[in-house]
């Protein structure tokens, strides 16, 4: 039981990254219909800017905050670089594009940083508080709060204020928003800068557990994305259920039957659900007009 | 009426809860022309693809030369001889007109995976044949000059006409056509019109949904009403014209048109 | 001068032109297996084109099938004591058995659920190959046995330079010969519209599923050549990066056209080697041209410069 726990504990810690990748993935989307394959590296940019800014003398907090306004200046670049003048592209092209940029963002910091695994000092302490027969890490509490925070507060931001409802209206419907009055370039920067400063912030807090490197990025997107995909693309809820689900599932595979082959199992369970419900957990079942 | 060619009965199909289409049955026979009219929404273009397969009925059947193809998939449906065309175009753009036909000939097409990969000589003679299939077509609705030209770079008209060529191009026993003379001027839809009626006497069975009431008046053999998923009339062209609840309906949909403009 | 343009195998003997002068021109055997690397990555290239630029399906797993050759030339002789050229059919018959096993049921999904996918596939095929110490000899890799085709030992920059260059040559024709024959017109019209191509009488699932496995063929081809060429082969090999660089070989060169995929070969293979005296560098200028491309020449290279000629004629 204390074993399950345990297994518990680490897999919802995990599951909170994963959800907040989900989240900026689904924003994206939601927004401007494309799959933004540098999102895992917001979280690298989070946690490397962090570390090298601190190295520099820096105290954590105004460290965290650099690297998060860095990474959010990333995420607005990326935006205005390369996905507004490829608007109306396919897919694939997309896709192509962003992987691109993730390769880019990959290839620039192992130039700016180095090629070495870096950590955090955790945020308060390594003694583990002891939880039913378990135990769980203060930065466990770190992350999971801070993800919690996180999807509180862009609910309260996109359901109660202007800007938010802007938002969920251009992702409804971008013709609509546009006629409507709605600026939908400041909406899909928005979106943009939101996914790259919750991924940025989730590197930070995740860091001291996870440790990080300049290519640490295309593992997060990978299961984030499977995250988003398991919960129903385009849906938040989804995004954070699926990410937590990912976490859980993964560690306790871990746990209890191959270590070696825990990163497979987001992506056994990715096509698993891919078959039987092709529009993920809360997805909803669009029938194809002709 | 002789022995029905195509014989839907009592289909229909529910979407969350709604039921788009509702115990519909028809016949229709070799050489007729078979239309179904309704207002927006009356489930037209759904009862096509229920009789095409691509939608799974919840109840009713399909028959087809008196051969019950209620659960055979769509792609096989082809070959016991229906064909079809969509009222939103769906054309291969990548591809030029002939191109565009010759895949509509793909049943009548004597090759294997294993020929096609090794580019045997077999191959090219079925290319021959299956073009000077696609040109004839192509000649036969008026597209004869544009064969080689990019299917994206045709006009509107001449596509639809395409899409009929394609469909022809399966040697099909029952067409239909669905809106196939939308969005077109006089000048194509009288051509459509003409090219519809020898179709017909060739001995093809032609389904057809359409809103130009003109055109359906004109070559209807018969008529059926949809309203809501439900047949609310069926007979010949000028029976259903007159028909007091046919015209209610129409009105009915003008109405809410008219009211739909004024909130708009 | 269109004619010869349009003609169905000018690409080929185009091709052909240019592996008979490189060798000529070629300084070093250095640049031989260069070389011969951008006819093995064309070859693995091109089968994703038929996939991708014919059928419009994406595979963003691309490099398992990459592996599963690769490994089976070098576990076949070294595990099993099998002759290498067997394994490297062998190979390519796991291979498209594996694609058709995980290809019927993942085709059914579409764009975005389509690339996650065949993502998911290839990372898992990745991951055995790290993990199965014994038999792949893990993330170090293992080397592989010299070929022998017919008595004769392949080694050698200018042997391997030819191997591949007609290995290549024989893919580039199969690709070809499909897309001029009624399979190829299948594939490009489902690629435009499925449901149109159902009604056609197209049995849209069984092409998809053809052009999957054949693609799959193609990349395991590949595999086992490179492993057999190098003589060493790791995990690497399978991985997610290997996929997408595949992916962008297709795409920078020209989707659909097989000259374009070898021209995007050549660009990707060759930029590396070009920038080894910048090697901290690499990443960052690949994923700049990746997207560069992508954003501005979405077409790719090939057909946007066709076009162009094509506008200036006559």
């Amino acid at each position: 039981m204390s074993e399950f726990l345990q297994l518990a504990f680490s897999g919802l810690t995990v599951g909170a990254i994963y959800a907040l990748i989900a989240l900026g993935f689904t924003l994206i989307y939601n927004a401007s219909d494309v799959i933004n394959f540098a999102q895992g590296d917001f979280v690298m940019i989070g946690g490397m800017g962090t570390v090298f800014l601190m190295a520099a003398g820096l105290a954590l907090p105004v460290a965290a905050l650099i690297a998060v306004i860095a990474a959010v200046l990333v995420g607005l670049l990326l935006h205005r670089l390369a996905i507004e003048p490829a608007r109306g592209a396919s897919p694939v092209t997309l896709i192509m594009i962003t992987i691109g940029a993730s390769i880019f963002i990959k290839g620039v910091s192992q130039i700016l940083f180095d090629k070495q695994f870096h950590s955090l000092p955790a945020f308060s302490g390594d003694t583990p508080i002891p939880v039913g027969g378990a135990t769980i890490l203060p930065q466990s509490l770190w992350v999971m709060g801070t993800a919690l925070a996180l999807v509180v507060a862009l609910y309260l931001f996109l359901e109660h204020t202007l800007v938010g409802k802007a938002v969920l209206a251009t992702a409804a419907n971008r013709l609509a928003a546009k006629l409507v009055g709605i600026n939908v370039a400041l909406v899909l920067a928005l979106a943009f800068g939101l996914s790259a400063a919750m991924g940025a912030l989730a590197g930070v807090v995740a860091t001291p557990i996870t440790l990080t490197r300049y290519d640490i990025g295309t593992l997060f997107t990978l299961k984030g994305f499977a995250a988003a995909m398991l919960g129903g693309m385009g849906n938040p809820v989804g995004a954070v259920v699926g990410g937590l689900l990912i976490g859980l599932i993964e560690t306790f595979a871990a746990g209890y039957l191959s270590s070696t082959y825990k990163d497979a199992v987001a992506f056994l369970m990715i096509l698993v659900v891919l078959l039987f419900m092709p529009r993920g957990l809360f997805g909803s079942r669009a029938v194809e007009r002709v | 009426m002789s022995t029905p060619l195509l014989d839907v009965s009592g289909i229909g199909i529910a979407f969350g809860g709604v039921r788009a289409v509702d115990e519909v049955s028809f016949k229709v026979a070799t050489g007729e022309v078979f239309s179904i009219i309704g207002p927006n929404g009356a489930g037209k273009t759904t009862l096509f693809n229920l009789v095409t397969g691509i939608y799974r009925p919840s109840r009713g059947t399909v028959r087809l030369d008196g051969a019950d193809i209620t659960a055979v998939p769509p792609h096989l449906r082809v070959r016991s001889g229906m064909a079809r065309t969509f009222q939103n175009l769906q054309i291969f753009f990548r591809m030029t007109a002939v191109e565009n036909v010759m895949v509509g000939c793909a049943l009548s097409e004597r090759t294997s995976f294993l020929a096609d990969l090794l580019g045997l000589p077999s191959v090219f003679r079925q290319n021959r044949v299956t073009r000077a299939k696609a040109l004839a077509l192509l000649e036969r609705v008026g597209l004869a000059d544009l064969a080689e030209a990019p299917a994206g770079a045709l006009p509107y008209g001449a596509l639809k006409r395409l899409e009929i060529a394609r469909a022809l191009a399966a040697d099909p026993k029952v067409l239909l056509l669905d809106e196939p003379a939308a969005g077109c001027n006089a000048v194509e839809t009288e051509a459509i019109d003409n090219l519809i009626a020898a179709v017909a006497k060739s001995g093809v069975a032609v389904v057809l949904i359409e809103h130009d009431m003109k055109l359906v008046m004109k070559i209807s053999d018969r008529v059926l009403v949809l309203a809501q998923g439900r047949p609310l009339a069926e007979g010949p062209p000028r029976a259903v014209r007159e028909n007091p609840q046919v015209i209610a309906a129409y009105l009915g949909d003008i109405g809410s048109r008219e009211a739909d403009r004024a909130h708009g | 001068m269109k004619a010869i343009l349009r003609s169905r195998l000018t690409p080929l003997l185009a091709l052909a032109l240019v592996m008979a002068l490189v060798p000529m021109i070629a300084p070093t055997s250095f640049h031989l297996r260069v070389a011969a690397l951008v006819w093995i990555f064309s070859l693995a290239a091109l089968g994703l084109t038929i996939l991708m630029g014919y059928a419009g399906q994406v595979s963003l797993g691309h490099a398992g099938f990459l592996g599963i050759g690769a490994y089976a030339v070098a576990i076949g002789p070294a595990r099993l004591g099998l002759d290498p050229l067997l394994c490297l059919l062998l190979g390519a018959v796991l291979s498209g058995l594996v694609a058709w096993l995980v290809g019927r049921p993942i085709l059914r999904l579409k764009g975005y659920y389509l690339a996650i996918a065949t993502l998911g596939f290839g990372v898992i095929v990745a991951l055995i190959l790290h993990s199965e110490t014994e038999l792949t000899g893990g993330p170090d890799g293992m080397s592989v046995a010299r070929v022998t085709l017919f008595g004769w030992r392949v080694t050698g920059a200018l042997n391997w330079y030819w191997v591949s260059a007609g290995a290549l040559l024989v893919g580039a024709l199969l690709a070809l010969n499909i897309a001029a024959s009624p399979t190829g017109r299948a594939l490009r019209a489902l690629h435009d519209s499925e449901v149109a191509a159902t009604g056609a009488g197209i049995d849209v699932s069984a092409k998809k599923l053809a052009a999957f496995v054949l693609a799959a063929v193609y990349a395991a081809v590949a595999g086992g050549l490179l492993a057999a060429m190098n003589g060493l082969i790791t995990p690497e090999a399978a991985s997610f990066s290997h996929s997408v660089e595949l992916v962008a070989m297709v795409i920078i060169g020209g989707l659909g056209s097989v000259f374009g995929t070898v021209l995007g070969a050549a660009f990707l293979v060759v930029l590396p080697q070009a920038l080894t005296a910048f090697q901290e560098y690499e990443q960052a200028v690949l994923g700049l041209l990746i997207m560069v491309f992508m954003i501005f020449l979405p077409q790719g290279i090939v057909p946007s410069l066709r076009a162009l000629i094509e506008e200036r004629l006559p």
